[in-house]
């Protein structure tokens, strides 16, 4: 009785045969597979919907966020790129106490002496290795004309090499040429806002305007991209930053004199500066803060009162990518929070899968399902969850900077690095939220789970 | 309703039809003990039966008994604590899980008393479903499974969904399942025990048939009636075999 007629009927290379086909049917296995976590998704529509949901939140924040840190960072970033990354700007400052004492003087005014001096700048040019350049301006309001037509403007008297100290371009003509300075010629370059204010119909090249009772001849005509200053800034009116025309230093100082007078609340008040500004420029960038620093000492020395004020755009620009990185770790952290929450209600509801599907689970295996088998269903599941879930997301995540853009005109940049991340991140927590769930469904025993009503 | 030779069914992959009277499965000297702590309780206390290609047996026994153990440890969902379980050619009491599944899948056909389809499926899938673990191509499978339908003639149902169907139906799509892979036994238990007589009776006729093609068959059940109908009787009492003719 104990040796079996079988051979060759009951061959166990049949069985051999039928694990080789396995293997060789991955990818009809997992459409099938696929095919049947599809169903199962859908079978529970609303549940599944919920689930995906919190993977969608959460990618989808992920990416808005960093579009909008990034553009944000982008847009102070850019600020201080215009400035120059090799520039340095001092600008001469009305210092507090000399401010009280003018107020509490009677009589006739006595002006106001501070600032910048010719004498600092030629220190710096003549002492300080590793400096260019220097373009020392005064800035002046002036009411400027044409005709009936005027508007309060900067009146900015600087050299020649202006226009490369920034990143200005010149719309039409050309900048005032040396000669020009030499002869303090009456001569202007307008910028577009100025140009487009006076001459609203005709073209402003060749024809002149009028400051005080002095004629100038425009030149040509800058882009005002740019002229957002710092000052400005600090002063917290950057929406107005003043529009600007340029004329030749030595004009500046001959046609209107280095005292100026303006009428206040209390009176006249006088003050008389030197220079307003002025922008060093540095050899090499990467200089550029130690040099700002020496200059610093430099001026403190020759300025007790404080009269002036010192600005490095490269080091605001490596602040502004400091804080920059600083929001875009703190938008990942929070994005990344929220797509953890949507990771464990992933596994929340795979847990609550298992246990409603044990009857299924213990059919299949009575059926021939391995345990890796099992495990695939219940991952695939899960990934398609999170998958559908990060897909919806990295749209969501592209539509929302755009509407962000169009309707509340902030810059948001959409790096592609942000969707591919946080889609990989979703099917990760697909992966890592449904093995545990997936396991615990194929360590079930079969028979417990048969049983299972 | 229509018979079809099934082994025309299968392919050229599945064993050919075996001869009757040649042994199928063998039982030899099986205990089962469970142990809850430290209390242990023995189940079975050494079964040995033997199982020949065309027998249609019925295993009967009071609750208790270990009926349902013993039909575990043949569908190889258990394991037996000592003994030798022989299907077909291979012994199974030493198998490792995943060689345990591949088996089930393979010489096992199983018919539950509640069906146990799989609801999200239709008729077709469910029936396709060993087919699947075993690796059958889609087309391979896709046509087993028709021809099963035919055969236990739910060929207007195949795309159905259980729950569209009566309970005598839905255990002919089980039995058609069962009969997919072409299994060395077919191991059903109460299969008729959710039916009405009506219903009942077709699955029985059923029974018949399949045993006339030379199917073994293997129940368990309550009910004299089915058996009746069985070519050997075997009577559990108290984890022993009582009578078996």
């Amino acid at each position: 009785m104990t040796d079996f007629t079988l051979d060759g009927v009951d061959n166990p290379a049949v069985l051999l045969t039928r694990s080789n086909a396995r293997s060789k049917f991955t990818i009809t296995r997992l459409k099938k597979i696929t095919h049947v976590g599809v169903k199962s998704i859908f079978s529970h529509g609303l549940r599944s919907m919920l689930t995906v949901l919190g993977i969608v939140i959460g990618v989808a924040a992920v990416i808005a966020m960093l579009a909008v840190s990034e553009g944000a960072s982008f847009e102070a970033q850019q600020q201080f790129r215009d400035l120059g990354a090799t520039n340095i700007l001092l600008k001469s400052v009305k210092p507090a106490e000399v401010e009280e004492s003018a107020r509490q003087g009677f009589g006739p005014p006595q002006a106001v002496v501070y600032g910048l001096t010719q004498a600092d700048i030629n220190t710096i040019r003549d002492t300080i290795p590793g400096v260019s350049n220097v373009i020392a301006s005064r800035i002046v309001k002036k009411n400027v004309w044409n005709l009936g037509l005027s508007m309060n403007t900067d009146v900015v008297g600087t050299s020649v090499d202006y226009p490369s100290s920034r990143n200005y371009n010149l719309r039409a003509g050309r900048f005032f040429s040396q000669t020009e300075v030499r002869d303090h010629s009456n001569v202007v370059v307008l910028s577009d806002e100025v140009a487009d204010t006076l001459f609203p119909i005709d073209n402003p090249l060749g024809q002149s305007i009028k400051i005080d009772s002095d004629y100038y001849n425009i030149v040509g005509i800058m882009e005002s991209e740019g002229f957002s200053n710092l000052g400005q800034n600090q002063a917290g009116s950057s929406n107005s930053a003043p529009t600007r025309i340029f004329i030749p230093f030595t004009s500046s100082k001959s046609r209107f004199g280095e005292t100026t007078t303006r009428q206040t609340a209390g009176g006249m008040e006088s003050e008389t500066v030197e220079l307003h500004e002025a922008i060093i420029q540095i050899n090499d960038q990467e200089t550029v803060i130690e040099v700002g620093e020496i200059i610093d000492q430099i001026l403190q020395r020759r300025h007790r009162d404080a009269d002036y004020s010192i600005e490095i755009p490269l080091a605001l620009l490596r602040q502004a990518e400091a804080s920059a990185l600083r929001d875009q770790i703190v938008a990942g952290a929070i994005a990344g929070i929220s797509l953890l929450v949507g990771g464990i209600g992933i596994m929340n509801i795979m847990l609550a899968s298992v246990t409603e599907r044990t009857r299924e689970i213990g059919i299949r295996r009575a059926l021939g399902a391995k345990k890796k088998d099992i495990i695939a269903q219940f991952l695939i599941e899960a990934v398609i969850l999170s998958g559908v879930g990060g897909l919806i997301g990295v749209v969501l995540g592209i539509i929302i900077p755009f509407i962000i853009s169009t309707f509340w005109g902030m810059t948001t940049i959409v790096t592609p690095i942000a969707p591919i991340l946080a889609f990989s991140i979703s099917a990760m927590i697909g992966v890592i939220f449904g093995i545990y769930p997936s396991m615990r469904a194929a360590d079930m025993d079969p028979v417990e789970a048969l049983r299972h009503e | 309703m229509t018979t079809i030779d099934t082994s025309s069914n299968i392919g050229a992959v599945a064993p050919p039809s075996l001869a009757a009277g040649s042994m199928v499965a063998s039982l030899k000297e099986i205990t089962k003990t469970y142990y809850m702590g430290t209390l242990s309780v023995e189940v079975l206390h050494g079964i040995s039966l033997d199982f020949y290609s065309g027998d249609y047996i019925s295993i009967m026994g009071p609750s208790g008994c270990g009926k349902s153990t013993l039909m575990n440890i043949l569908g190889c969902l258990d394991q037996p604590t000592s003994g030798k379980y022989l299907l077909g050619s291979e012994d199974t009491s030493e198998m490792e899980d995943d060689e345990l599944s591949t088996i089930r899948g393979a010489r096992l056909g199983f018919i539950f008393q509640s069906y146990n389809l799989i609801q999200q499926l239709d008729v077709l899938e469910n029936i396709e479903m060993p087919l699947f673990y075993q690796g059958y191509t889609e087309v391979e499978s896709h046509e087993i499974a028709m021809g099963l339908a035919t055969r236990v003639g739910l060929e207007d149902r195949v795309n159905h969904k259980p729950f569209e169907l009566s309970g005598g139906q839905q255990q002919r799509v089980a039995i058609a399942r069962a009969l997919a892979v072409d299994p060395l036994i077919i191991l059903a238990d109460e299969p008729t025990g959710n039916l009405d007589s009506k219903s009942g009776a077709e699955i029985l006729n059923l029974f018949d048939e399949l045993h006339a093609q030379g199917k073994t068959l293997l129940l368990v059940t309550h009910s004299d009636e089915l058996a009746e109908r069985s070519k050997r009787e075997i009577k559990l009492m108290d984890g022993r075999v009582e009578s078996d003719d």
